[in-house]
């Protein structure tokens, strides 16, 4: 199937009354292409303050680096600074604050009061947004916030439609919800199986992801499961409102956000191009929006774990936790981004990502929806030498694609069959 | 010369109450599970009313636990159910969603406030914003070391609660993850002998082993509030009291949840014995085993006697 579409055009971007697409951005290359691809605005973790203390976290010079790149699609970038602070972490905090606003970073995304008054007073250009990690769920809460100063608030992923739909009729401000990715099991923050099972602060970034372990159950003192049976287990399935937009939108969920600032790059790139067409689509002509079937398959072939609708309209039960084996990831992998495009003669340039060769089925797809598939043809280096496989990460590679591509257009390949 | 710190417990029932005032408790966390997360029995308003009318003239002051995570329909009911408390003659509301605060402030202007959002309370600068906008007191996070504990207390104008007994939640879910798991193995045609009907609630006794920890057993219930995971260890500061009230804390709590009127009243015996003690002399002062060796007599085996996140340091 081939669908060409015309890229995206730099410059800037009209909201109207469309949400903002709010993606995660695990270090400089993954924000660019979330911007790239279509996200209306990124988040990213600092070096301090932030819940993901193993990601590939940003320099101030890194922010600013990424501010720019931002800037020229109209996005804009926040920092999530979503620790619940202990007495140490409060020295150096308002120089940091001061640090992001001087990098240009719009906003950030804060649960501990103490971080989102030190905001407002010392970095007032920085908006505060509201962190899931308070686990909101009420408006009377919301209200509380809003009269705080915050002119955003991210719920607790545990609001229903109904729920939100209520806090937005109480409450003139903006709602930013989770719309895709993996989530806590437990209220977010209410969870401590870290540091009791391992010394480390889940509060404070060292979450071990215990929910997903594998537990006995006992009743009357005897395990529940036999030793071949699916044991008990906290871990939630991903959270996918792909095929439900249009509720979201209908009551005013202002920003729709992508989780996974630990997520690789093709993941990025492969959920922000799909919800970004279909909030599109959508928009040009409501009446007429469905939901096309390329769009779940895009999503499947980024997907990590089975996928659910969380609590926006019941409260998850047997079939939205994963007791089961897990199926295994998407029988896809990210193969090489596009460098360069000849169109005279057709030959792409490709930094690899993956170990690819020729007679290999890849996919190529770039924002908006273009995508054809074909078979790896020739393949050579830089000095026109042919190549039996690309093998050498990052190495460049030329080929020939049988329709024209752009930069930072990705390429992946099926797995099981090289 | 420190004052004498607060003995808090909490309570099952009125003849709980009555017999942890005997044995010395000071002060109770009461509540219903409407409002209250993890309440260790349920006091409804005409109860509440009844456990102030014996408490205040002993002395003993009486917490109403409204800190659960609020949901709208809850917003609606907390006017009436904060002015039933405050009629009641409550001491204090123990709140942890802003919700709670807002409708305090207008149901009930003059009542005391404790901050307590159970494991994120976590700093020093945060109570103080919390006391900016009307609380009166912290109740620390079991997660805080010592250290973290005692710069809090010198950081802040707001009373100081810290859990110094028994177990600490540790994990809490609006899912019913218990039927989640017995239906999923009622589909899979797995469920074997039991019972999807199974009484999943905090008296049933179900717990949890993870594979590489046989020896710990985490305790698992469910609730109109969701589901809940308990530490397998209970925190026993007992011989260490005398740190705390050194640097002035000012409330020490012993969380009865769970647990037994015997076991609670040797708890909070001993505690009140400690306590006095100290305050009688600290110069003097010198623990006694004897005390500590009571609560080992009658601490569940299965479950270690432990100084909980007091002595550790904790990475992330």
């Amino acid at each position: 199937m081939t669908t060409q579409t015309k890229p995206r055009y730099q410059g800037k971007r009209y909201r109207l009354a469309k949400p903002e697409l709010l993606a995660p951005a695990g270090n400089l290359e993954k924000l660019k292409f979330a911007v790239h691809y279509g996200a209306d605005a990124v988040y990213i973790g600092g070096q301090k303050y932030g819940l993901r203390s193993n990601a590939d976290n940003f320099s101030f010079e890194e922010m600013r680096e990424g501010v720019q790149f931002a800037a020229k699609y109209g996005a804009k970038v926040f920092v999530a600074t979503n620790i619940y602070a202990h007495n140490e972490d409060i020295e150096g905090l308002e120089d940091y604050l001061r640090g992001l606003e001087d990098a240009g970073i719009a906003a950030i995304i804060a649960a501990d009061p103490i971080i989102i008054e030190t905001a407002m007073r010392v970095a007032p250009k920085l908006e505060v947004h509201l962190s899931t990690q308070q686990s909101t769920l009420n408006w009377q809460a919301v209200k509380f916030w809003k009269e705080e100063g915050l002119p955003r608030v991210v719920l607790a992923r545990e609001t229903s439609i109904e729920e939100i739909a209520e806090i937005k009729k109480h409450v003139d401000i903006e709602i930013e919800q989770f719309i895709h990715g993996a989530m806590c099991s437990s209220f977010s923050g209410r969870c401590v199986l870290s540091n009791h099972f391992t010394d480390r602060d889940s509060n404070r970034g060292g979450c071990c992801q215990s929910c997903r372990w594998k537990y006995d159950l006992f009743v009357d003192e005897q395990p529940v499961s036999q030793a071949d049976e699916d044991r008990f287990t906290m871990g939630s399935k991903d959270l996918c409102m792909i095929e439900h937009l249009p509720d979201l939108i209908d009551i005013g969920v202002d920003s729709f956000k992508i989780e996974g600032r630990m997520k690789s790059i093709h993941y990025v790139a492969t959920v922000v191009n799909v919800y970004r067409q279909a909030i599109d689509a959508y928009f040009a002509d409501p009446e007429n929006y469905t939901v096309k079937p390329e769009w779940l398959d895009e999503i499947n072939k980024a997907a990590n774990r089975p996928l659910n609708t969380g609590f926006f309209y019941n409260t998850p039960g047997a079939n939205e936790h994963i007791y089961e084996p897990e199926d295994k990831a998407a029988p896809y992998d990210f193969a090489g981004i596009v460098l360069d495009y000849d169109a005279a003669t057709g030959i792409a340039t490709i930094q690899q990502r993956n170990h690819f060769k020729p007679g290999q089925e890849v996919e190529f797809f770039g924002p908006g929806g273009t995508f054809f598939k074909q078979t790896v043809d020739e393949i050579t280096d830089e000095e026109g030498q042919a190549l039996d496989a690309a093998r050498h990460p990052l190495q460049h590679i030329r080929l020939r694609t049988e329709h024209p591509v752009q930069p930072m257009d990705m390429m992946r390949k099926r797995i099981g069959r090289s | 010369m420190n004052a004498k710190p607060e003995l808090l417990t909490t309570a099952r029932s009125m003849e709980e109450l009555v017999r942890l005032i005997d044995v010395g408790a000071d002060a109770f966390v009461l509540g219903e599970s409407k409002f209250g997360l993890r309440v260790a029995g349920e006091f409804e308003l005409d109860v509440m009313a009844e456990a102030v009318r014996i408490a205040h003239p002993r002395g003993v002051r009486i917490y109403a636990a409204i800190n659960n995570l609020v949901d709208n329909e809850t917003v609606g009911e907390l006017p009436d159910y904060i002015k039933g408390l405050a009629a009641a003659g409550v001491d204090a509301v123990v709140f942890g969603d802003p919700a709670v605060l807002m409708a305090v402030r207008e149901a009930a202007p003059g009542m005391k406030l404790h901050w307590n959002t159970e494991m994120t309370s976590t700093n020093y600068a945060t109570a103080n914003f919390w006391g900016r906008k009307g609380a009166t007191r912290v109740v620390l996070a079991r997660e805080l070391n010592m250290e973290q504990v005692i710069g809090t207390k010198a950081n802040t104008s707001l009373e100081v609660e810290v859990q110094v007994h028994g177990m600490t939640n540790i994990y809490h879910s609006k899912r019913s993850l218990v039927n989640s798991y017995l239906d999923y193995r009622e589909q899979s045609g797995i469920a074997g002998n039991l019972s999807s009907e199974l009484e999943t609630d905090k008296d049933r006794g179900l717990y949890l082993i993870e594979t590489e920890r046989q020896n710990e057993r985490y305790p698992i219930y469910e609730d109109a509030n969701g589901t809940h995971i308990m530490s397998s260890d209970d925190i026993c500061m007992l011989e260490n009291l005398h740190e705390l009230m050194e640097v002035g804390i000012d409330s020490l709590k012993i969380e009865g949840f769970m647990k037994s009127i015997e076991y609670n009243e040797t708890v909070v015996r001993a505690y009140r014995k400690v306590i006095d003690n100290y305050i009688a002399d600290p110069a003097a002062y010198r623990f006694d085993e004897q005390l500590l060796e009571q609560i080992q007599a009658i601490q569940d085996p299965e479950r270690e006697l432990s100084f909980g996140f007091f002595y550790k340091e904790q990475v992330y």
